[in-house]
């Protein structure tokens, strides 16, 4: 289990990097590398990570990473397996890396492919829900009511579930995480080095200038999307669902603060009427209602 | 395969010196720190230095001034003070 205490204190990516000042994404990929250690070999399409990592002539990573396109994270990632193979290099993880643009849109395919092979990579999507790179327009991840450069008025339809996608090609694992929990994303990316063929974990990635909060907000405002049942912990292995960390307490609607508390700290909701935040309510209650009788199925649902 | 790939070579500071677009300075108080090491993990930047004897310090070329450490410190040991 990984703690405080037995987390790397060796830092992968470096100080003065050009991620804005509080962003999550670079704070994962941080704590990501603690955990997969030197011996990794990261791909990542074009992001925000690729311009915070790909500067030249200098770079804040200390493990490579290949700067691959757009659609083709899982594709690279596959390559790079089948060179490491054919060169006779063993021990050495692949991670992929993508945003929710580069996973849940344009990189779907490649990943969906990755998936049916079952190529031994770990896969992160660091959701910070919409194409923030290139400013902020809305991708299939952005979730409803949300404001975007090309969702002016909110979003009309749903997020999309890339988890549960990835589950429905029975790989050997897929989690979710948040950015604010950085132990328990560790401790998930510990579970998926111990286990062969694709694993899969979708971060939820606070951003502040995209989501419109103050820096000093964002594992406030990641807390929040836990505490308010908007974003669930789980894992999903071998057909059971497994809930994490504060979500375990989450199963009850008494026990999850009102979704207005994670809306109204966003500048990006800030344009939702009451009947439209009863609406988004509405959904995280359907979602939990839903999510409640997988767990029962897998006879995983909380006792009391 | 020609010998000038681009490959970049890891380094701190890649964009700069970064703690010059702080415009709020965290401040840790030596005497409140618990060590709880909060600071440093959720430091996006890894700008808080661990030293051996426990202690820990800001590297000020680079920190940001975000304030996530001040937000996250339990015993309210980081002050956000206006940068000079
Ligand atoms: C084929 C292609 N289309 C568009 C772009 C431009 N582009 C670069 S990054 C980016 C946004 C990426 O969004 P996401 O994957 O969510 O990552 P984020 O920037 O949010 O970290 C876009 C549209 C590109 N590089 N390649
Ligand atoms: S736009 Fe958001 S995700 Fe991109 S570097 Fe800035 S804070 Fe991070
Ligand atoms: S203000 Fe932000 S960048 Fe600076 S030390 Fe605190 S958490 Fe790190
Ligand atoms: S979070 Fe506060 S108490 Fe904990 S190590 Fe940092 S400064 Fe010290
Ligand atoms: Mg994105």
């Amino acid at each position: 289990m990984i703690t405080l205490k037995n987390l790397s204190a060796e830092e992968y990516m470096l100080p003065g990097n050009a991620a804005c000042p509080g962003c999550a994404s670079v704070a994962s990929l941080r704590i990501a590398l603690k955990v997969l250690g030197p011996r990794t070999i990261v791909t990542i399409p074009a992001c925000c990570s690729s311009v915070i990592q790909g500067y030249y002539p200098k770079s804040p990573a200390r493990v490579p990473f290949l700067n691959t396109a757009f659609a083709a994270t899982a594709a690279s990632a596959s390559g790079i397996l089948a060179a490491l193979e054919i060169k006779g290099r063993e021990g050495i993880n692949v991670l992929g890396w993508a945003g929710d643009g580069g996973t849940a849109d344009i990189g779907i395919q490649a990943l969906s492919g990755a998936a049916e092979r079952n190529e031994n990579f770990i896969y992160i999507c660091y959701d910070n829900e919409a194409y923030m790179n290139t400013g902020t327009q809305g991708s299939s991840a952005t979730p409803r009511g949300a404001v975007t450069t090309t969702t002016v008025t909110g979003k009309k339809e749903k997020k999309k579930n890339v988890p549960e996608i990835m589950i429905a090609h029975e790989i050997p694992y897929v989690a979710t995480a948040c950015a604010a929990y950085p132990l328990d994303f560790a401790e998930k990316i510990r579970k998926a080095l111990s286990m062969k063929g694709l694993k899969y974990i979708h971060l939820l990635s606070p951003c502040p200038p995209g989501w419109r909060f103050p820096a000093e907000k964002t594992v406030e405002i990641g807390k929040l999307a836990v505490s308010t049942g908007a974003w669930i912990l789980y894992e999903w292995s071998e057909g059971k669902y497994t809930l994490t960390g504060l979500s375990k307490g989450m199963t009850k609607k008494s026990s999850r603060k009102p979704l207005k508390e994670y809306l109204t700290a966003q500048g990006r909701f800030s344009r939702l009427s009451e009947e439209e935040t009863k609406a988004l309510q509405e959904d995280v209650d359907t979602q939990w209602d839903r999510f409640n009788k997988k767990l029962v199925e897998s006879g995983t649902a909380p006792t009391g | 395969m020609s010998k000038k790939a681009a490959i970049s070579k890891p380094s701190e500071g890649a964009s700069g010196l970064t703690g010059m677009w702080r415009i709020k300075r965290p401040v840790v108080d030596q005497t409140k720190c618990t060590n709880c090491l909060l600071c440093w993990l959720y430091c996006p930047e890894g700008a808080m230095k661990r030293h051996e004897d426990g202690k820990l310090s800001i590297s000020y070329d680079f920190c940001k001034g975000c304030g996530i450490c001040a937000e996250v410190c339990p015993a309210k040991a980081i002050v956000i003070v206006r940068e000079a």
